[in-house]
């Protein structure tokens, strides 16, 4: 087997030293009875790398790729491109193969890392501090809740109706079983988000209240009118960022008033991988640096007086506090956070901005076109790179005849919200500086033609 | 080398020890300093060719814009691939040697998997296409979910939990469910005190109430002390099997047999499957979910700290209970994803949802390469090299260093020692550091807490006996230095690329991020105003 180094005589060697007869010997403490005799049946024996190679290409070809087509789909995973020196870098063994940097002597690469991907990360979202990451940015939505209940003493919870579906149905899971109570707005096809009925729901009870920035429709709520509101009630605002390339042209969360800021980091560097893994981020102000969940990498210095860097304020976490952490995140998604820190390295704030700039135009010259099908209009007052169009029937049968034709056309507001009713003729778009003239034409004729009742 | 920008930062002297032979650029040949990126980078620098947009944006974002760029420098690709590269010598990973971290199976990744899931059809997908163009990548799922499903013995699997910890909360909402499904409220999860950290921690974070249990000195979960804790309020206990100490509990079908009589559920941390996948099949001991860390048994690349993946096999009595979403194979072959929209249909008692979408792909292409690979018979010996290595160093050191449990019989896939009998003033932490002076990464140390100066080894089964040999003959030779009382043992590491920092600064005022600015003389940094 090309992974184990033992050979038969190695393993007879060690044996002998050990002072048993045979490996099964190694296993005694098993009771006999639950003991397997040899390989469980059923299963097919190991496979050389040639053979494993055909069988997973096999599967891969039974997926269309996004970059073979002309591709439209977001909803909180874009498709940006991605320089090749990222994956290049992150594939180096000292990163790949390391793991948390316990031992900071020899992690420095990791920890540096995680430093500048902290600074990275809180000047982006316009916050004092971020830490080192989390899973995605549902889980990262729900510890930032949890960690707003734990500084406010309070435990009611607005979200917007612009909140990611999925992001409100892991908040309502937890919340089922934590008995945190979850006030979520319905969402509607409007051109405006619902920042005034936001602002209505919060209380003197309320903890925090969440809203998307873009929202899950493209819409752009207003931060500062909302952190208002939400302060003047002693609650927090939370604010997540599914498409952080929209803050190369959006203020910063942090700037508005934003107490905690979230997000999804996978536009940077992490690509779409069909969902994960992914990238929490998660920065708020200084002064509830020790509420945070997760890892924090901080600056010190050694023995011998350099800089250096090592994980610190542990005493939040789980293998410290045990039951009373912050959280019980251990694992995180460190080499998707190198990613998008090298990613980022490589664009620089004015690059960030300049992408940010790119997207959008490629946006309104595609929203331009779609709204000149007869039938088809744009929802949104204002959008960064994706907006909701409003077509003349359900939207869910739209994306089928699209894939059809070779067009992954966006994603319907049905399958985002099945029990919702009223939202079905909505289709979400999303365009990034890698659509062309071409696609966006494609598309627009595509769609013109289905909507038309023609058949492919 | 990468210069300096006008931040006024520069590369320190280095230590006293060096100082008779200093360098002017503070770099030692191959022993390379560097800056952050931030003071080698400028604003003016890109290191991604992108135009400027040639319109000007839509009237509808002009009151939403931000009214400068991000104050971040960029670095131009050569500069970039540079800086990650001298970053990168600053690390130890497993491709540099035995790595040989106790519960976290760093063995070797195989770069096939890497490979596999870098082809567009997984790589390149995204999660909401419709489900015929990703029909491949729910076979994925599908493929790996059969695997554990019957690696384990268990009923099914829920794929989507993110980590180990996200898979242990999975699996306590799973025993929440079933419990509310009863109309039952029970609100205590018994614990036993050499578990992982996250056991109590996934515990609180899911509403229950955490009650310790006592080991024996055997190092095993006391039964009898188990069994007092057991009554109608206890929803469930989570055991490590193999546990922390690196022992096999016999007891366990004891254990399963007690809580289940009276209405409790299992849980099983399988952070230490390596030691048995192959060999013993979990759900033949009587446990109802077991979380299964795809970066530890199955090679998934630890990357600096994550991605994990957490997949939670379920028993008969908790499968119903399985988050969404969830894969199932049609009569006709094809594959279909169960969400929210289609729950009803079969599912209809899903406790939720743990993630914006489908879990780990990524994970799961590189964990079903891997088991592949090794095939049935492959994993089977997995296991048998792995508790061998261990018992290997178990018996190797044991001399040096006690060895707590040694008498209790063969350990599996991890020795653990304790640092009782160091000379005065000496403990595990001065072992730790001199095995860095040797070239490798120490064990995990003062884990678990219920032996002192706890050092756990697992060196896994991708190490060679002559790389354990070298391994032995290091941690002997340290350990001995320790019961001499070697006092240059307490300044170790002397040649690792930092000496011991200085953590008490680092809690007592954090410095989270850089603090300069970009372009202009920052703030002198700590290398200037503590450098020699």
């Amino acid at each position: 087997m090309r992974y184990l180094p033992l050979t038969s005589s190695d393993r007879a060697a060690m044996l002998e030293t050990i002072g048993v007869a045979g490996v099964d010997d190694l296993f005694v403490d098993v009771p006999a009875a639950a003991r397997l005799s040899g390989p469980i049946e059923g299963l097919p024996p190991h496979a050389s790398e040639m053979a494993v190679e055909r069988h997973m290409t096999a599967l891969a070809a039974k997926n269309l790729s996004a970059g073979s087509v002309p591709f439209f789909l977001g909803a909180g995973a874009y498709r940006h491109h991605v320089p090749a020196s990222v994956d290049h870098l992150i594939q180096r063994g000292e990163f790949l193969t390391a793991y948390t940097p316990y031992q900071p002597e020899i992690a420095q690469g990791t920890l540096q890392v995680l430093f500048e991907f902290q600074t990275q990360v809180a000047r982006l979202f316009g916050t004092d501090i971020a830490n080192a990451s989390m899973y995605d940015g549902s889980t990262a939505c729900w510890e930032a809740i949890l960690m707003a209940a734990r500084i406010t003493r309070r435990g009611r919870t607005v979200l917007s109706g612009g909140l990611h579906p999925h992001y409100g149905e892991v908040v309502r899971t937890m919340a089922k079983f934590t008995q945190d109570d979850i006030v979520s707005l319905a969402p509607e096809l409007v051109a405006d988000p619902d920042d005034a009925a936001v602002i209505t729901q919060i209380d003197a009870d309320t903890s925090s209240v969440v809203v998307q920035y873009p929202d899950v429709l493209g819409r752009i709520p207003d931060l500062a009118a909302i952190a208002d509101a939400a302060h003047a009630k002693g609650a927090l605002l939370v604010v997540v960022v599914t498409e952080p390339v929209a803050l190369g042209m959006i203020e910063a969360p942090g700037v508005l008033g934003a107490d905690i800021v979230v997000g999804e980091g996978q536009s940077l560097g992490v690509g779409l991988q069909f969902g994960g893994p992914y990238l929490g981020l998660f920065g708020c102000r200084e002064k509830f640096v020790r509420q945070m969940p997760g890892r924090l990498c901080g600056q010190t210095v050694d023995a011998a007086g350099k800089r250096g860097f090592v994980l610190t304020l542990s005493t939040r976490e789980q293998h410290i506090r045990r039951e009373k952490a912050t959280s019980n995140i251990c694992t995180n998604s460190g080499l998707c956070a190198l990613a998008f820190s090298i990613h980022l390295t490589l664009l620089g704030g004015e690059g960030v901005a300049r992408l940010a700039g790119l997207n959008h135009e490629k946006a309104q010259m595609t929203f331009d076109r779609l709204a000149r099908i007869p039938g088809v209009s744009l929802l949104n007052a204002a959008y960064f790179n994706e907006a909701t169009v409003l077509l003349p029937r359900d939207a869910r049968e739209v994306v089928r005849d699209l894939a059809d034709r070779g067009i992954l056309g966006g994603v319907s507001l049905g399958r985002l919200f099945p029990v919702a009713d009223g939202l079905h003729n909505g289709l979400l778009v999303a365009v990034t500086e890698t659509t062309t003239d071409d696609d966006i034409e494609a598309f627009a004729v595509a769609l013109e033609a289905i909507l038309a009742g023609e058949t492919a | 080398m990468n210069a300096p920008n006008a931040s006024g930062w520069r590369p320190s002297l280095g230590d006293a020890a060096q100082a008779k032979n200093a360098t002017s650029s503070g770099d030692y040949a191959l022993m390379l300093e560097e800056a952050l990126s931030f003071e080698l980078g400028s604003a003016d620098k890109c290191g991604v060719d992108l135009e400027a947009p040639g319109r000007a944006p839509a009237a509808g974002l002009a009151k939403f814009m931000r009214k400068a760029a991000p104050v971040l420098p960029g670095l131009t690709e050569p500069e970039t691939v540079r800086h990650y590269t001298r970053l990168s010598r600053q690390n130890y990973g497993i491709d540099l040697g035995p790595f040989p971290l106790g519960s976290c199976t760093m063995k070797h990744n195989p770069r096939l998997n890497e490979k596999m899931a870098r082809l567009p059809g997984f790589a390149d997908v995204h999660p909401l296409q419709p489900q015929a163009t990703v029909q491949g990548a729910l076979e994925v799922i599908e493929q790996l979910a059969h695997w554990l499903i019957t690696l384990t013995g268990m009923a099914s699997v829920a794929m989507s939990p993110k980590a180990g910890a996200h898979g242990e909360l999975c699996g306590l909402l799973c025993i929440r469910a079933a419990l509310d499904a009863r109309g039952e409220k029970r609100d205590v999860v018994l614990v036993p005190e050499s578990a992982h950290g996250t056991n109590p921690a996934t515990a609180a974070f899911a509403g229950f109430k955490v009650e310790s249990i006592p080991a024996t000195p055997a190092g095993r979960v006391d039964l009898a002390a188990l069994k007092s804790k057991l009554g109608p309020n206890v929803a469930g206990v989570m055991i490590t099997n193999p546990n922390t100490c690196g022992l096999f509990e016999p007891d366990m079908r004891a254990i399963a047999d007690a809580v289940h009589a009276v209405g409790g559920y299992v849980y099983c941390d399988g952070a230490n499957f390596n030691a048995i996948v192959g060999k013993v099949r979990p759900g033949d001991l009587g446990i109802d979910a077991m979380h299964i860390n795809l970066h530890k048994t199955f090679s998934t690349p630890h990357g600096g700290g994550g991605p994990g993946a957490g997949p939670v096999v379920l028993s008969e009595a908790l499968a119903p209970f399985a988050p969404l979403p969830f894969v199932t194979r049609g009569d006709d072959g094809s594959m279909h994803l169960v969400e929210e929209e289609n729950a009803s249909e079969g599912h209809g008692q899903a406790f939720g949802r743990m993630v914006a979408f489908h879990g780990q792909m990524g994970m799961f292409t590189r964990a079903l390469t891997y088991i592949l690979s090794h095939g049935a018979d492959g994993l089977r010996q997995v296991a048998e090299d792995a508790v061998l290595n261990a018992n290997y160093v178990l018996r190797a050191c044991a001399d040096v260093l006690p060895a707590p449990f040694a008498d209790s019989g063969p350990c599996m896939h991890e020795a653990l020692f304790s640092d009782s009998g160091l000379a005065p003033g000496f403990s595990t932490l001065d072992i730790a550091k001199g095995l860095i002076d040797e070239g490798f990464h120490p064990m995990t140390v003062y884990f678990p807490l219920v032996v002192k100066g706890a050092m756990l080894v697992e060196p896994t089964e991708t190490e060679s006996k002559a790389g354990l040999d070298r391994f032995i003959t290091s941690l002997r030779s340290v350990a001995q230095r320790a019961k001499d009382g070697d006092d240059s043992l307490h300044a170790a590491p002397h040649y690792a690329p930092r000496r011991r920092l200085d953590e008490t600064l680092a809690a007592r005022k954090p410095v989270l991020v850089w603090q300069g600015e970009p372009g202009m003389a920052g703030t002198p940094s700590l290398s200037e105003i503590g450098g020699s």
